[in-house]
């Protein structure tokens, strides 16, 4: 069953104040991860030259560098077909938000066959490889299910 | 059936799905409240599990000499408790439980930004919580390291057997489910945000919410690829965690602590932010210094991370002035959010009901574990008290002040909006005072016999120890805390069979979940207030009061730029 709830009419033209302020605070939240272990990175290397430890920190650098500088520079293009968001406006009103939201599926039936199928593959991993046939089979089928379930946009 | 999700502007007809019952609504439901429910529930059974293991324990160690469970079955039975109630209760149960159902309410979203992915993040931690159970059954019985595993006792020589690979694997799978919550999170909170719902707008839950799936980001995937490893020593014989191929066997404790610190605080932050929740609208004021706890939970959050091997400080092999500073300076933040706390209490209407009972015993029995965790972090300290029930007893109180009373204080306070009923006042008292004293009587001789000098994970003691008196009285109260779980189940039972309706907005709360309907409809609002504060709901029911100031900010309503 497919249905498509009615879009409703279209919304009105924005009327938020254009001071463009998008994933500022996010992109932040990142880049500041990547700036203190940095900080803690550099101490630690130079006080300890211990190796697992700096890899580890290193890596935390990266986890919030990459997702950080993708924020920053998104919310950096200003103007053109950026549209402000409502929700990063202090007065914005309800109706700057209206319209689609997003897609959200209201049930699926495949979360629950892959949460299986993984488990028999990692139960395969203690109780011999015959599972694993098992648990692979599953891995796959259900990925064609989510797959096609969302084109065809139905459920199980 | 895919709903596209509209903003509601004006309240419309509500679409009628094909309604769905029984065992194939729980298994294909993606939406938020049910898979956040199942969390709940899930969880708190794991925590009555763990619980009986337990009281297991308490008895073992009620008597010297004691024969109640033999030595191997006292092993499992520890290594269980210890990874069900860090990594099957406290966990799922604020991070994936309370997070799944409040935030998207929180910020005004119609559902988590994937519902599929969340719900899959729970199919993987019910199969790998049955798999961590499950482990008893099989020959040997279940994993007997200790819940840190430390290498080389889980090696395949030390610990042969299956249950140990179980206690492995349903680990990844636990793992993979909270790593997808915490990129399902993240997204929700960047992306789902009701108009006008700036960051410096969200509750200082979903703020704690956030910071706490950073920190599981950057913790999880190490231990989930230490597992990896360890699994690949056990079987392939890599010898990456034994010296005799050239292997180093402390990594294991670089790499399980660079998760575990951490972990503890993905453990404690969610229930900081329950508390910093319940404790405004209990106090009837704003919270205290709003920004002041955002930047304290993330200066405690990259803290934490940068302190792990402070668990190792008697391998010898750590730096230890660098650890031992940086564990100090976390006291800094969790002090601006106990002032924050009591700032906002002060001076308020204080309605003393029973979340916000849990919420001062919260405050109490953590500030107590604190101080405890200040002594350890100093090495001498350490070096005399490492490994002995002194550390026993300071990561209980840590763990049971956030886990358990802070967990008690969201479900009471979250209760009626679950599910649409009250509970009863009196047993909730009830079960709030008997857990507190008992839990007093549980832990503090635990920090006595341990400056005694007896050592965790032992089975046995002998008589002329001097271990006995203290012993017993830590495990009346450990029973105390026990039987106090049976008054919450009673007055579970009470609510559920003499149903009291509770009402959208029982507590007069000021967040947006008290907007809605309680249990809250699909795709969860009618219609959202303007949002012009962080008590949004709050200037909608009280539009005629002049807006109360936070103590201390200055004009700062409106104005979080």
């Amino acid at each position: 069953m497919t249905a498509e709830v009615d879009p409703g009419p279209a919304p009105e033209p924005r009327t938020v104040p254009r001071v463009y302020k998008g994933y500022r605070i996010e992109a932040l939240v990142f880049l500041g991860t990547a700036f203190f272990f940095a900080i803690v990175l550099g101490v630690y290397w130079f006080t300890s030259y211990e190796h697992a430890g700096s890899v580890m920190l290193l890596m935390t650098v990266f986890l919030g560098l990459i997702p950080g500088s993708y924020l920053f520079w998104w919310g950096m293009k200003r103007g053109g077909d950026m549209p402000a968001r409502a929700e990063d406006s202090d007065e914005a009103e309800l109706e700057d938000g209206a319209g689609t939201v997003g897609a959200f599926p209201s049930s699926s039936i495949w979360p629950f066959c892959m949460g299986v199928s993984a488990a028999v593959v990692c139960l395969a991993l203690v109780f011999g490889a015959w599972l694993g046939i098992l648990g692979g089979a599953g891995v796959v089928a259900t990925l064609i299910g989510y797959t096609m379930e969302s084109r065809r946009g139905g459920y199980i | 059936m895919t709903l596209v999700a509209e903003r509601p502007v004006v309240a419309h007809e509500e679409h009628h799905e094909e309604h769905r019952s029984g065992i194939l609504y729980w298994l294909t439901s993606t939406d938020h409240k049910v898979i956040g429910k199942n969390y709940l529930y899930t969880s708190v059974f794991f925590f009555l599990v763990g619980g009986l293991m337990a009281m297991f324990i308490r008895v073992q160690l009620f008597s010297p000499n004691n024969t109640f469970v033999s030595q191997d079955t006292f092993n499992q039975l520890f290594t269980m408790h210890g990874t069900i109630m860090l990594l099957l209760f406290a966990g799922p149960f604020a991070f994936a439980g309370f997070a799944n159902y409040i935030v998207p309410l929180q910020v005004g979203a119609p559902d988590m930004a994937f519902p599929r992915l969340n719900a899959l993040s729970y199919w993987l931690f019910l199969s790998g919580g049955l798999i961590m159970l499950s482990s008893f059954l099989v020959a040997g019985g279940a994993a007997d390291f200790g819940w840190t595993a430390y290498a080389p006792l889980s090696n395949s020589l030390y610990t042969p057997g299956a249950g140990a690979d179980l206690w492995i694997v349903s680990l990844f799978l636990t793992g993979f489910s909270a790593i997808f919550s915490g990129i399902n999170l993240v997204v929700t909170t960047y992306g789902l945000r009701a108009p006008g719902m700036t960051m410096f707008r969200m509750p200082i839950f979903t703020w704690n919410m956030l910071v706490t799936a950073i920190l599981i980001l950057i913790a999880f995937p190490v231990f989930t690829s230490a597992l990896v490893m360890l699994y690949f020593d056990r079987h392939f014989h890599t010898h990456i965690f034994e010296t005799n191929g050239g292997g180093v066997p402390i990594l294991w404790q670089h790499l399980f602590w660079f998760f575990g610190h951490p972990e503890v605080y993905i453990l404690a932050l969610p229930y900081f932010g329950i508390v910093s929740e319940v404790i405004p609208v209990f106090a009837r004021k704003p919270i205290f210094g709003y920004k002041g706890i955002v930047f304290a939970t993330l200066a405690i959050a990259g803290l934490s991370t940068g302190v792990w091997a402070h668990h190792m400080f008697t391998t010898g092999a750590v730096l230890l002035p660098f650890f031992s500073g940086m564990t100090m300076l976390i006291a800094v933040p969790t002090g601006i959010k106990f002032f924050a706390w009591i700032g906002t209490m002060w001076r308020g209407s204080i309605v003393f009901s029973t979340p916000m009972l849990f919420a001062v015993g919260f405050l109490v029995v953590f500030l107590a574990g604190g101080l405890s965790g200040i002594i350890l972090a100093a090495p001498p300290l350490d070096f005399y008290t490492n490994n002995s029930y002194f550390v026993i007893a300071h990561f209980h109180e840590v763990l049971m002040g956030t886990a358990v009373f802070g967990g008690f204080c969201g479900w009471y306070f979250w209760y009626p909006k679950f599910t649409g009923r009250m509970f009863n006042e009196r047993l909730g008292w009830a079960h709030f005072w008997v857990m507190f004293f008992g839990f007093w009587f549980q832990t503090v001789p635990q920090y006595l016999v341990g400056l005694h000098g007896m050592p965790r994970r032992i089975a046995i003691y002998q008589a002329s120890d001097g271990f006995t008196t203290l012993n017993r009285i830590s495990s009346v109260g450990a029973w105390l805390v026990g039987f106090s779980f049976v008054i919450f189940l009673v007055n579970m039972w009470v609510s559920w069979r003499r149903p009291v309706p509770a009402g959208g907005n029982p507590w007069d709360g000021y967040s947006l979940e008290w907007a809605t309907t309680s249990p809250p409809s699909h795709h969860n609002f009618e219609r959202i207030p303007p949002i012009r504060s962080e008590r949004p709901v709050w200037d909608m029911n009280h539009a005629d009061i002049e807006d109360i100031q936070p103590h201390g900010s200055h004009g700062s309503q409106g104005s979080h730029k």
